[in-house]
């Protein structure tokens, strides 16, 4: 469905001249991401407008899709929460505001914009400021992977100069070591059992591959161990580890447990320097993070009711006008 | 109008440790410029406070006990306006502002009049305790920054770590700020301890001794630290506890005669 009724950047500006054509419209922006499809229009006939832009996607995905529609305040107060990021699926992600944005700056370049448009859509930006710095909304990451570079961030703080070892090729790891990635690690270093799936999974991340038997000699080197092997033993041990350190000169080792059964012996954890955290610690802080989210929600939605009176006020004052 | 400048002050460090209270009790605690701010006119407070004192006494107002504690919050707060927003170390102001509020009070309570110095002091002496009492502050800001790693290392350690740990600073930049306030403490104590020797004043040995053996203290945790021969969470626990024999010696110095500095028996 989402596929169906999504508006690639190229077809944008068709869709957006045909909206321009509806009767009694002056002006849209239309906001297009992986989970939304949103016209924000300023029209005389809200009826009207929706029944024609439903026949504008339908010409164009050839099945009916179900459209919902508010009209003001709940539309402005809709955008004030979809730009806050209290509409998405991962309430408190950020992206949605650099995406309405996006919007906003195509239409504005094309011409499709009115005065009101545009005073809404920056009051809209100027909420979403305030309801990300006034509250927890944005606070700790909500997937393993993201949790996994807060907990490397608050061990080494920039990540630039970090070495990365994945050990085992799974889907989890590598999703963790792309995450690790983005924020720069310095290399990424894939060993498994099966050499042919470590190099095609260093390929495919930029990194370089190892043989098994060769992991322990760059134990020394790496910072970060992403472990998710088959192995029904523990492979890193107090015993196989604990010399290793001495000869790590300080530095601290973060490793990452994602196998079941785990790969690494709980008692790692004790040894200085060392923070173990397996997949259930993982999951037990994005859990946390959400909660947290979820608590700051009545705190933002009150934020959001008075800048939607405000931003009303002006619209009044502007028709008394 | 000392007074006031004084209760000013420690109403503004009061503030940022019941604000630090409230925030803990509600689970809310997070950084905020609140804490800059409140410091920040503490810090202005005390040193319009510092200034008619000084004007009073005619020297460097750290003749007593209470001012030496006043003085030492003064640049414990210059400190932490420095380093705090250079580093930006989130939370700091919140660590600091108890540490500030504990000496400030109890110099605001022991604070007797101003007394006049009668005699001038040889420069050479008024600048090596005004520079030690500066490397304290220096040096007790370092044992701030080390309890905060060695806060957020057991957050980190526990493998759930509760939500402040989202708001304390990476454990390496802590490290690194400690270990710079190490040596900026070091250097300016070295350098208070030359003032004093230029002073050509006569200490006594057990001071000689009690000084050269702090200072090498200091010194032996530095070297460490960068030969990479302590651990972080050693080197965290070392200047902390090096600091509470800073603390000793330096009430020594203010109230026992033997090794009582020549400003502090005014």
């Amino acid at each position: 469905m989402r596929e169906q009724a999504a508006v690639h950047d190229r077809d944008m500006a068709a869709i957006l001249e045909r909206v321009q054509e509806i009767d009694g419209v002056s002006g849209a922006v239309m906001l297009s991401t992986c989970n939304r499809v949103e016209l924000y229009a300023s029209t005389l006939c809200p009826l009207q407008t929706l029944h024609d832009f439903q026949e504008i996607l339908q010409s164009r995905s050839k099945e009916t899709l179900p459209l919902y529609h508010h009209t003001t305040p709940a539309a402005v107060r809709h955008l004030f929460r979809v730009a806050s990021g209290l509409d998405s699926m991962v309430i408190g992600e950020t992206e949605i505001l650099g995406q309405v944005k996006k919007a906003y700056a195509f239409a504005s370049e094309y011409g499709t914009t009115t005065s009101s448009l545009h005073r809404l859509f920056q009051h809209a930006f100027r909420v979403a400021k305030s309801v990300r710095t006034e509250t927890q909304i944005t606070r700790g990451a909500v997937s393993v992977g993201s949790v996994a570079v807060e907990l490397a961030e608050k061990i080494f703080g920039q990540l630039d100069q970090c070495r990365v070892m994945i050990l085992g090729a799974g889907e989890i790891s590598e999703r963790t070591a792309r995450s690790l990635q983005s924020r720069g690690v310095r290399s990424v270093i894939v060993s498994n059992r099966t050499y042919d799936r470590a190099a095609a999974l260093a390929a495919e991340i930029g990194g370089m591959a190892l043989h098994f038997d060769h992991w322990e000699k760059t134990f020394l080197d790496v910072d970060i161990i992403i472990s998710s092997t088959g192995a029904p033993h523990a492979i890193l041990t107090v015993e196989k580890i604990k010399p290793l350190l001495k000869q790590r000169q300080q530095r601290p080792l973060f490793i990452i447990d994602l196998a079941v059964p785990r790969d690494a012996e709980p008692e790692i954890n004790k040894l200085p320097g060392v923070f173990l955290y397996d997949i259930d610690n993982l999951q037990q802080i994005a859990a946390q993070s959400l909660d947290i989210r979820r608590q700051e929600i009545v705190r933002c939605e009150s934020m959001i009711e008075e800048h939607v009176e405000t931003f009303l006020k002006w619209l009044r004052s502007r028709g008394n006008n | 109008m000392e007074k006031i400048a004084l209760w000013a002050s420690t109403f503004f460090y009061f503030l940022i440790f019941c604000s630090t209270l409230v925030a803990l009790k509600a689970k809310r605690l997070h950084p905020g410029r609140f804490s800059f701010v409140a410091i920040f006119l503490g810090v202005a407070c005390q040193s319009w406070f510092l200034v008619l004192r000084g004007k009073e006494t005619h020297a460097c107002p750290i003749t007593t006990l209470p001012e030496m504690l006043i003085f030492l919050s003064w640049a414990i707060g210059w400190f932490y306006l420095l380093i705090g927003s250079t580093y930006r170390i989130s939370l700091m102001g919140a660590f600091t502002a108890p540490l500030i509020l504990i000496f400030q009070s109890m110099g605001f309570l022991l604070l007797a009049p101003a007394i006049s110095v009668e005699h001038s002091l040889s420069p050479w002496i008024e600048a090596h305790a005004a520079l030690s009492l500066v490397a304290f502050g220096a040096l007790s800001l370092a044992s701030v920054s080390a309890l905060m790693f060695l806060f957020q290392e057991a957050q980190l350690k526990s493998q759930a770590p509760a939500p402040i740990f989202h708001f304390l600073p990476p454990m390496q930049l802590l490290e690194i700020t400690t270990v710079r306030l190490l040596w900026l403490g070091l250097g300016l104590l070295t350098t208070a301890f030359i003032s004093g020797a230029l002073s050509g004043i006569p200490i006594s040995g057990i001071k000689f001794w009690i000084s050269f053996l702090l200072w090498g203290c200091y010194g032996l945790l530095g070297v460490a630290e960068q030969a990479r021969r302590l651990s972080p969470h050693r080197f965290a626990q070392g200047i902390i506890l090096v600091f509470v024999f800073a603390l000793v010696v330096l009430f020594g110095v203010y109230t026992c005669p033997k090794i009582a500095l020549p400003v502090a028996s005014l």
